[in-house]
């Protein structure tokens, strides 16, 4: 079959591009290898969803459903259980192998986006050493276990990482009854937002202990105990430190990293900060037809903007494909990535939506965006914090010439 | 006092003074923020989201969440109360699977739309 647009993955930045494609025109077709859509939403059954979009607290498979609902009404095909093997460009067109359950199928289409969201990095991803044993998950495994298979993955349980996944887990896994020892973050103050410290942690009497870190396992064939050490602030474990803490289930929740196995072999060039994809305005990596959004271009923690990198997408593959004229968006200053990171001038520029984070806890900041020179937006924050991501919208149009873009923090 | 307005993600730092039976709150950017210092310090409550267990192929468990919020002291009996329930049919999202829990008028509702499994 051959499709003006494959989006590969249903998660909401999936959900979100396909819908708008297909309102756009576009024939869509959306594969997804899980059983049903929503990606990792669906696993995510705690509130907090939606509140810059609907202005509610939903929880992720209610946001989620709004979406499905939406695709149902527009003409998506759409393909389950099926897993995107590779992606390969033919003269004009790519074809897309995938593995389902009628075997491998092939499809072609004009355009790719790419929404497949992001891994978690695992215990080889930060050298935890000993045994091999059972009891070791990462977050969002022990989260698919409980809250969609409806499995406990242990009965005394370490978490390592206190971003928000972390601490949503410690709630999750006290409330079905599992006893949380602890959150140990090897970090001096708590990643996630203070909200969730509040009601996780501080609601169940869940101890979290900073600078500290889990260096070893031990276990015969199930985890019995893990080792836990003081770490330096350049979170180097200090010798000496060392304690044991009985468990029988460590919980990682260590980080994100954006799943970009198909962009590369479409030798889409990833950016080392984001490690998703180098894009435009548009959500349009450097190669020509393949875009990426939502976790896959870079981790988020609002799916709301998750959704919104999916309509860009979306949006843009519906229109008629033009000759590029990229130029490069640099950044200046304590500033951890900007998104996108290069700006299309030969398409519209008016209302470019930018994402950034800064690369430490800052306050008193502004951040200016000049193209040569010239200051075309600037605002002040009171306080940056890498965990939040911020959002503004640039008019470049203002600019008297495009020509050197930059985006700067500095004190202010 | 210092808490942390969990309403909504925005998390504001309020500052909260109890004088002469009433709470004064600085910090909140809205009116929830206000109120829910008030209740933080009077009787807490909280939206509390969990699962039940199914009968449906395709769907061990379901997603639920409280339609309003209950005293964060029941939250634990209210997990009782989740671990006695079973859905044996297929729901759709919003459907009420217990109705005024524990003396309240709050319902447990499903928050996951249960489709047939086309495995
Ligand atoms: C534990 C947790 C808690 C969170 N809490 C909040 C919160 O409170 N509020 C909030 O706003 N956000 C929250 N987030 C963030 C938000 O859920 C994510 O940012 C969002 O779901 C990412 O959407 P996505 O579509 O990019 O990726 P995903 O939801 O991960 O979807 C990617 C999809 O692609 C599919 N896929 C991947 N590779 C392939 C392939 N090769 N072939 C076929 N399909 C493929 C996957 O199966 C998956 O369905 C949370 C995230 C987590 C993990």
């Amino acid at each position: 079959m051959k499709y003006d647009v494959a989006v590969i993955g249903g998660g909401p930045a999936g959900l979100a591009a396909a819908i708008k494609a297909s309102e756009g025109g576009a024939s869509v077709l959306l594969i997804e290898r899980e059983a049903r859509l929503g990606g990792i939403l669906k696993q995510c059954i705690h509130d907090g969803f939606g509140v810059v979009r609907f202005g509610e607290k939903l929880s992720g498979p209610e946001y989620a459903y709004r979406f499905i609902e939406r695709l149902k009404a527009a003409n998506v095909q759409v393909s389950l259980f099926s897993f995107v093997t590779s992606a390969v460009k033919l003269s004009d067109t790519y074809k897309i192998t995938y593995v389902c359950k009628d075997g491998v199928k092939y499809a072609e289409c004009s355009k790719i986006i790419l929404a497949t969201g992001c891994r978690e990095r695992t215990r080889n991803g930060i050298s935890i050493h000993g045994d091999r044993c059972a009891g070791v998950y990462t977050a969002g495994a022990a989260q698919n276990l409980v809250n969609i298979l409806g499995v406990m993955p242990g009965k005394r349980i370490v978490i390592l990482g206190s971003g928000d996944i972390g601490l949503i887990m410690a709630r999750r896994l006290t409330l079905e009854g599992a006893k949380v020892v602890g959150v140990y973050e090897a970090k001096s103050t708590p990643s996630g937002l203070t909200r969730n410290i509040h009601q996780c942690l501080h609601d169940f009497d869940i101890p979290l202990y900073l600078s500290k870190t889990v260096t070893r396992v031990f276990g015969q064939s199930r985890l019995e105990k893990v080792e836990i050490s003081d770490v330096d602030e350049r979170m180097r474990s200090i010798a000496g430190t060392e304690q044991l803490v009985d468990c029988d289930c460590l919980v990682l929740a260590v980080g994100l990293i954006p799943e970009n196995e198909l962009a590369r072999t479409l030798n889409v060039p990833l950016n080392k900060a984001t490690k998703g994809a180098t894009v435009d305005q548009n959500c349009q990596t450097l190669v020509d037809g393949i875009y990426a959004c939502g976790n896959a271009l870079h981790v988020n923690d609002l799916v709301d903007y998750v959704s919104e990198s999916g309509e860009i997408a979306g949006a843009h593959v519906t229109l008629q494909k033009t000759e590029r004229n990229l130029l490069p968006i640099t950044t200046e200053g304590k500033l951890l990535y900007v998104v996108p990171q290069m700006l299309d001038t030969n398409s519209d520029f008016g209302n470019v939506v930018m994402y950034f984070r800064a690369s430490e806890e800052l306050t008193n900041q502004r951040l200016t965006v000049t193209a040569c020179g010239e200051t075309i937006f600037s605002k002040t924050y009171a306080k940056l914090l890498p965990p939040e991501m911020e959002r503004i919208t640039v008019d470049f149009g203002k600019a008297r010439a495009l020509g050197e873009l930059t985006v700067r923090l500095e004190d202010k | 006092m210092e808490l942390v307005c969990i309403v909504c993600p925005n998390g504001c730092r309020l500052d909260v003074e109890q004088r002469d039976g009433r709470v004064f709150v600085v910090g909140n950017k809205c009116k929830r923020g206000a109120d829910f210092a008030t209740a933080e310090l009077t009787n807490p409550m909280r939206s509390v989201t969990s699962l039940v267990k199914t009968t449906v192929r395709g769907y061990p468990v379901i997603s639920v969440k409280t339609d309003g919020e209950i005293p964060k002291s029941k939250i634990f009996q209210l997990m009782k109360l989740c671990d006695e329930i079973t859905v044996s049919q297929p729901l759709p999202i919003g459907s009420v699977v217990a109705s005024g829990v524990l003396g309240t008028d709050v319902n447990l509702v499903t928050t996951t739309n249960m489709e047939i499994a086309n495995e």
